[in-house]
């Protein structure tokens, strides 16, 4: 009960902490001081207490739109289990559920784009339904190499199964899995070298774009749940890469706090490094994402 | 089993009555002068039959029961039987409640007073349409089968044709015409084998055939070819886009809600027949529905005709219900319940659910050619704003079919996913679990097809004059949609309900003792579902309360869409149908094309250009219709016979009943 208290309280309040560490790493990179840790949250309060501007050419679906998507977001997160500990809601197949959710929240978010009528959110849109349905195999491959080395079919039993001793008997399918799971954690999150979330206006852009007109509590609504679908995400990619756990249960949170962390740390070396790719390129590592993760699905149930 | 005349209220009479009504629903009105009581009377005539039917059938369903007449006939194919037993009461749920829905709404869509000429034959034909399906589901003996399905495709020939003043229609219903008659032909060889075999027309009971003859083997591939060509299985599909898209919605809602699944109903009970069935029959159904599932969505997205890209999706659904089966044809083989329970299961549960969500978008896409005049989805926009109850019960309809939660095609789906991860702590049959990210794939597909319909339909600003004053649908219309999105809704909260309906026709299906076991483990994983769905619509009230409570604090502006600094925007440079897919098509480029005609510009002042696009298929292009070209030029000499007088054609008749009773002599 501690635990799944802990779980909600830590789902709410920490995601825009990321956002704010990749910043501050982006900022140390440049030699710059950076913008505060504790930004990303002024910016969703500014975002709350501000006026709304709506577009003369929308409907209820532009506003609907922001809303699932932070709702099927927050679902998630209740599936996935953060560190060493049960997610508050488990059984058997929620692996399944926790899929098709984003795709739910997605459907929205483009439609709300699309119902702006302008012309570049609707190219925003159709370049994330591309992107996104081919991330979406390297997403199963990975749940069934979890599935595989667990015997679990529930996204608790797989993800706290993996240990540094899973990784000493299977290092090389969990390597391949890491490799093609934190490509799709920068595709499905926007971040470089898929896309750049700090600009709105150039043309490679593919989330950003897609969110120009809304504006207010709504903004904030979509900037939270960014932050929080970047929290889901990583927390799921985190059990593979750094599968720390004491048995203790209040140092194994803070373990899984540090490596969350560590996490927005490498995102933000990730961005710091790298410059985007150019569009075309981008279904190409996607495919090449999905490749790694078959493979290493190979390799467990050959 | 027990004999007919029990009591008045026999649930089966009550089917069987109800199947005849709606079939003689129609007569009344080609003898009627005045138009319209005619049509009033037979939606009157199917709804109340509809109502007294479906209960029936869940009678039937829910009591296990089999109930055998038989039919008196002095044709010399031996006894006539009709049976419902729960396989077919199954199968009789869809029927009944589609033909009352598109019966409904055709009084708003198709009235008689406007279309005087056609209104009183296509009433008629779509009751016999409906009641054929019904009665098909009941004959038993493979003559009286076959003579159903003929009256079935030829009275779906005629509903196709009904605008046959229009040149695409006429084609697609030539088309129609001849895949469904080359299926017949092969049905024809696989009845008189499976008679050869038995010694009477009367279908064999359950699991009375060895699947390891010689025969069984011949047989099961006609039972595939032709009903497979009936539900438009992956390469038997190549009538069913163009045969959908140009009949009439309420008819495409029927016909790609309830007729693909006779196709199926015919698989399915012609591999009850069987037992022991070997590995290769499950593989070689999985493969053919995986190959369906992934190849029609993809049609789906390159298309920018509304009822086309509806059409070709319903390719898509009708693989993944031969994937569930082909996934329990191998749990069969290899004596493994859960895989069976579980691919069954998905398999039944999305005929359920692609038989309500599919009418309902057809039917929706009736209301948006009213409204815009045409199909073309370039051409249409911002409908939502002027049909805005369509809107929402067509976006219930888009959400479900996509497969997502807490809709009834999630459910649906994820059975199959549970089945393919099923067999990953065994080692038999573990490469199973590699279907799981094609169906993914094809979800994410989806996705893109749907949302490009619905946005390029209902969202943004209209693209043409005729999308800028749309009409909301009358409740005629509103009515059956409303109620299909109902069921969708339903089946998707409370998923363990639809498995109550499923579970007796898996048991039918295979009557072993296992089969009873499994459900109660499923059960809870299902109850789990539907709350996770509860709570998903929880947290979107709770977000939209934040919002409302945040939004009524500030100041609320109206403005034009950003138009990123440029001030002249216009509805065209919207994202169009095409574009919105351009970049997919692109990816997938093996499998469909889009024919681009570009215009070269030159110039300081370009004149004004053209440019067009069509989707093409591949396979159709290179493979199927070179294959076609090259067998007419072959058969060219047959033409000789072919005068146009019908005294030689029946002197073809006589001479060829001559020669057959020389032979038997």
């Amino acid at each position: 009960m501690t635990n799944s208290i802990i779980h909600i309280l830590l789902a709410l309040t920490m995601p825009p902490l990321l956002l704010g560490v990749i910043g501050k790493t982006k900022a140390a990179f440049a030699g710059r001081v950076g913008a505060p840790f504790l930004q990303p949250y002024y910016d969703i309060i500014r975002l709350l207490r501000k006026g709304s501007v709506f577009s003369t050419t929308t409907s209820w679906v532009f506003r609907a739109g922001p809303i699932v998507a932070l709702a099927t977001t927050a679902v998630a997160a209740l599936l996935i289990p953060f560190g060493a500990h049960q997610s508050p809601i488990s059984f058997d197949g929620d692996m399944i559920l926790y899929a098709y959710l984003f795709a739910l929240g997605r459907f929205f978010t483009m439609a709300a784009a699309l119902d702006t009528g302008s012309s570049f959110e609707g190219m925003g849109s159709a370049r994330e339904a591309t992107f996104s349905c081919l991330a979406e195999p390297t997403l199963f491959f990975a749940l069934i190499t979890l599935s595989r080395l667990s015997g679990s079919y529930s996204l608790s039993g797989m993800l706290i199964n993996i240990s540094f001793g899973v990784w000493l008997n299977t290092g090389a399918a969990l390597l391949l899995l890491v490799c093609g799971m934190f490509i799709v954690l920068l595709a499905e999150n926007c971040r470089i070298p898929f896309d750049d979330p700090n600009t709105h206006l150039e043309l490679t852009m593919i989330h950003e774009v897609m969110v120009l007109d809304h504006s207010g509590p709504a903004l904030a609504i979509i900037q939270y749940g960014a932050a929080l679908k970047l929290f889901v995400l990583g927390a799921f990619f985190v059990h593979l890469a750094l599968p720390y756990a004491t048995g203790n249960s209040l140092i194994d949170w803070g373990l899984f706090v540090i490596s969350m962390l560590e996490l927005a740390v490498v995102i933000g070396m990730v961005e710091s490094a790298m410059a985007r790719l150019r569009l075309v390129r981008v279904p190409q590592l996607l495919v090449a994402a999905a490749i790694l993760a078959a493979f290493s699905t190979l390799l467990v149930i050959r | 089993m027990h004999s007919a005349l029990q009591g008045y209220f026999d649930p089966a009479l009550v089917a069987l009555v109800a199947a005849l009504v709606i079939g003689c629903a129609g007569i009344p009105g080609l003898f009627l002068r005045k138009p319209g009581p005619g049509q009033i009377l037979s939606t009157a005539a199917t709804i109340l039959a509809a109502m007294a039917g479906v209960p029936a059938s869940l009678q039937l369903l829910f009591s296990h029961t089999t109930t055998t007449y038989l039919l008196q006939w002095s044709l010399p194919f031996g006894p006539c039987e009709l049976v419902i037993d729960p396989l077919s009461a199954f199968f009789l749920l869809p029927v009944f409640i589609v033909a009352a829905a598109g019966s409904l709404f055709a009084v708003g869509y198709w009235p008689a007073a406007e279309h005087r000429a056609t209104e009183r034959g296509l009433t008629f034909f779509y009751g016999l349409l409906a009641s054929s399906m019904a009665i098909l589901l009941m004959a038993r003996n493979g003559v009286f089968f076959l003579m159903v399905w003929e009256v079935m495709a030829l009275s779906a020939y005629f509903l196709i044709v009904v605008e046959h003043e229009r040149e695409n229609v006429r084609r697609a219903g030539i088309v129609y015409l001849i895949a469904t008659h080359t299926g017949t032909l092969v049905l024809f060889v696989y009845f008189s084998l499976l008679a050869a075999q038995t010694g009477s027309f009367l279908l064999p009971p359950v699991g009375s055939l060895s699947a390891l003859s010689p025969y069984a083997a011949i047989m099961a591939l006609a039972a595939f070819v032709g009903f497979g060509a009936k539900a438009g299985i992956m390469p038997f599909h190549l009538w069913l886009p163009s045969a959908h898209a140009n009949a009439p919605s309420h008819v495409s809602a029927l016909m790609s809600g309830v007729i693909l699944k006779m196709g199926l109903y015919g698989i399915f009970r012609s591999l009850t027949f069987f037992y022991e069935p070997p590995l290769l029959w499950g593989v070689v159904l999985t493969v053919c529905g995986i190959a369906s599932a992934l190849l029609g969505i993809t049609f789906a997205v390159a298309q920018r005709d509304l009822k086309r890209l509806l059409a070709c999706s319903s390719i898509e659904n009708i693989g993944i219900i031969t994937t569930g089966l082909g996934v329990a044809m191998m749990g069969v083989s290899s004596h493994n319940p859960t895989l069976m329970y579980l691919g069954m299961a998905g398999a039944l549960l999305h005929i359920l659910n692609h038989s309500f969500f599919k009418p309902l978008l057809f039917l929706g896409s009736g209301a948006i050619i009213h409204a815009a005049g045409t199909r073309e989805m370039n051409l249409m926009g911002g409908l939502g704003k002027g049909m805005p109850r369509v809107a929402l019960l067509f976006l219930i309809g888009s959400v479900a079919i996509c497969g997502i939660p807490p809709l009834n095609g999630f459910v649906s789906e994820f059975l199959l996913y549970l089945g393919f991860f099923s067999q990953l702590k065994a080692d038999s049959l573990v490469y199973l679990v590699l279907l799981a990210p094609v169906l993914a794939l094809v979800g994410g597909l989806a996705l893109i097809a749907f949302t490009k319909l619905y946005g390029s339909v209902f969202l943004g600003t209209p693209r043409s004059q005729a999308a800028a004053h749309p009409h909301e649908a009358g409740w005629p219309m509103l009515l059956p949609m409303a109620f299909l999105a109902l069921l969708c809704l339903l089946i998707g909260v409370a998923p363990q309900l639809a498995m109550r309906l499923v579970s007796p026709a898996i048991a039918a299906f295979y009557p072993q003792p296992f089969v009873a076991e499994i459900p109660a483990g499923y059960d809870s994983v299902l109850g789990r579902l539907s709350l996770a769905g509860i709570l998903l619509l929880t947290a979107v009230v709770l977000v939209t309360l934040l919002w409302r409570w945040r939004l009524g604090r500030g100041r609320v502006a109206t403005a034009p869409t950003w138009g990123c600094g440029y001030q002249r925007g216009t509805a065209r440079v919207q994202y169009g149908a095409t574009s919105f897919s351009e970049f997919v098509v692109a990816v997938f480029n093996g499998m469909v094309r889009q024919k681009i005609d570009r215009p070269t510009l030159g110039g300081l002042f370009p004149r004004s250009a053209r440019c067009s696009d069509v989707p093409t298929e591949t396979l159709l292009d290179r493979v199927i219709v070179p294959l076609f070209m090259l067998v007419g030029a072959w058969s060219a000499f047959l033409r000789r016979l072919q005068y146009g007088l019908i005294h030689l054609y029946m002197m073809y008749i006589f001479a060829t009943l001559f020669i057959l009773m020389l032979w038997a002599h």
